[in-house]
């Protein structure tokens, strides 16, 4: 499934967050959204999660209108992947992940077989079946976000939202659910992340938006959308790109001399 | 798509749960008609109950009967329902405000019904309009809090907090107020004694009047319990799998009002029921409201009808319930707190 999103206007009042944004992600891609903090990253996904009415504008999956379409078909299309946070109730990983079912079932009824083998199936997919039985609260940072995203599978929507997945996760698990999300991509899902890192987005994107004042400031190959004078108009930062063989590396120019 | 879930070890652990619940809730009935100033064996108890349902000789004699089905039998009853419908109540309202320590009082339901007890006490209503006064207060309490809530912009939940808090202090003054203007001979020992919470002197009728609000409400919650776990999620979670988590909100609190609404008015304020027993019930099979919601019945009623034995039995004079249950359920829940594994 591909997601366009055509001149999406969105405002606050009189205080506009998006302007005339436009991009597109094919099926299979993975787009990295880029841009500082406050600059409408979460207002974006809002608008395509459903959340916000856009001012004006168009968001089409597979030429089909968004934001026309109620909450359950929507859901059969979109899942969104929220950052970790402490839940309020720990339920155990399969019922956490139970509860990306919920479209299928009518309100008054449970989850069946049926649906807790997708659960199972999705558990399997991101590598977290062992952790099955176990207490999502009593999970690790990294783990958790896995069964968010296994969460998200069980819904069986093809467009994949993910909310700043690494931000809370150290080094070695934002790695790793990096290439998990990069192979959700291959497997045909169509993902988009918001991300802090531009590094990231060199690394895994196969497209880059970049948000700078509520506009599009850039879309497209992420090598060539990401320049030293883009991150010094986004962030007002001064950084070095080195070449290496596996890509451009951001390197960050240190006062005083640095390392 | 018939074909039923496989279980899990939690699966596994609630049944077994709930199998326990129900047979401590079956004994402790029938045990608790035989607690009493006036004796009668265990088994002409069961012969008595039985001989309502199939023609069996009498081997009893009338004052048991009377002291079995006229009196104990409507205070077992009620007790029961009371206890089941308030740890429900508090239950559901914890899955609505994502706090382990939402109480059934949370949006006003017992202020409202104890306003709505005074004041027919103060218009001098016999208790049957006392009953009636005090539901109908608590549910249009709830309904104030709910349509005030709406008006505010922002995070819904902490609006409803938010308003519940204000018409609930709204309605404790009112409360006061009566008390002050009431005739301190008869009425307002009346009204304090009523507040307190008691189940003595409970009628069929009084059962009767609280079973149809009870059932309105425990059923559509039964049958939502798996629903109810998706509100303890963030709005944009939820209404990204599709669920409409504001319609599903105002159905569980509206429930949840009605079984709150209900037990306050047949048996007054009645506390910690609502707050202990889901914390309780938690420990035991875990948050997820497909196990959490029978097992909180289960136990709600075992724990008042437990209470209510005490409180009817102890001592010469009767203690009201609701002493009781704070005696019992405040150092109960320090106990938990404290505990050095507790997590909640």
């Amino acid at each position: 499934m591909s997601l366009s999103v055509e001149n999406l206007s969105f405002s606050y009042g009189q205080h506009a967050v998006l302007r005339d944004v436009t991009f597109a992600v094919e099926q299979g891609e993975l787009l990295s959204v880029l841009g500082p903090n406050g600059v409408g990253k979460t207002t974006l996904f809002r608008c395509v999660l459903g959340t916000l009415t856009p001012r004006s504008g168009q968001i089409t999956i597979d030429g089909l209108d968004l934001t026309a379409m109620p909450p359950r078909e929507r859901a059969r299309r979109i899942a969104y992947i929220p950052q970790i946070h402490p839940p309020t109730f720990g339920y155990t990983v399969l019922d956490t992940v139970l509860m990306g079912t919920s479209r299928q079932i009518n309100a008054f009824r449970q989850p069946k077989a049926a649906q807790v083998r997708q659960a199972e199936e999705a558990l399997e997919q991101v590598g977290a079946a062992h952790l099955r039985e176990r207490n999502f609260a009593h999970l690790s940072g990294g783990e958790q976000q896995l069964v968010l995203i296994a969460r998200a599978l069980a819904q069986q929507a093809q467009v994949l939202m993910m909310d700043e997945p690494t931000s809370a996760l150290d080094y070695g698990n934002q790695l790793r659910i990096l290439q998990m999300v990069k192979r959700l991509a291959a497997r045909g899902y169509t993902v988009i992340l918001s991300t802090h890192n531009p590094q990231h987005a060199l690394a895994f994107a196969d497209r880059l938006l970049v948000l700078h004042d509520g506009t599009a400031a850039a879309v497209g190959k992420p090598p060539q959308v990401l320049t030293p004078a883009l991150m010094e108009t986004l962030y007002g930062v001064t950084v070095d790109f080195l070449d290496t063989a596996s890509g451009p590396v951001l390197v960050p120019r240190v006062e005083g001399g640095g390392a | 798509m018939l074909e039923r879930a496989p279980k899990t070890i939690a699966d596994r652990r609630a049944r077994l749960w709930i199998v326990v619940l129900a047979a401590v809730l079956l004994a402790l009935f029938l045990v608790s008609f035989v607690l009493g100033r006036y004796d009668v064996p265990i088994w002409q108890v069961v012969r008595i109950l039985l001989s309502r349902v199939v023609p069996l000789t009498q081997t009893w004699t009338g004052n048991m009967e009377i002291a079995v089905l006229n009196l104990r039998l409507p205070r077992i009853l009620l007790a029961c329902l009371v206890g089941c419908a308030l740890s429900t109540a508090g239950t559901a309202y914890q899955s609505v405000f994502r706090n382990p320590m939402a109480a059934p009082d949370i949006l006003g339901a017992s202020s409202g019904a104890c306003f709505g007890a005074a004041l027919a006490i103060l218009l001098g209503l016999g208790r049957g309009g006392v009953t009636a006064l005090a539901f109908a207060a608590s549910l249009v309490t709830v309904a104030l809090v709910y349509i005030i809530a709406r008006r505010i912009r922002g995070n819904q939940v902490v609006n409803l907090l938010l308003s519940g808090i204000m018409i609930s202090s709204l309605f404790s003054a009112g409360t006061s107020y009566i008390k002050l203007v009431a005739d301190p001979t008869n009425q307002l020992p009346a009204i304090t004694y009523w507040l307190m919470g008691s189940l003595s002197g409970t009628r069929m009728q009084d059962v009767a009047f609280a079973l149809l609000p009870m059932a309105a409400g425990l059923i559509p919650l039964l049958l939502l319990r798996w629903r109810i776990n998706l509100l303890t999620l963030d709005e944009e979670e939820a209404r990204s799998m599709g669920v409409n988590a504001t319609a599903l909100r105002l159905v569980v609190i509206l429930c949840a009002t009605v079984l709150t609404a209900a037990s306050v008015s047949v048996s007054g304020m009645i506390g910690w029921v609502g707050l202990v027993i889901p914390h309780f019930s938690r420990k035991l099979v875990g948050n997820d409201c497909r196990r959490l919601l029978p097992a909180a019945m289960l136990l709600g009623a075992i724990f008042l009808l437990l209470v209510d034995n005490v409180s009817r039995n102890l001592l010469a004079v009767e203690i009201p319930i609701g002493i009781l249950t704070a005696f019992i359920g405040a150092p109960f829940f320090i106990y938990l707190m404290t505990r050095k594994e507790h997590v909640l």
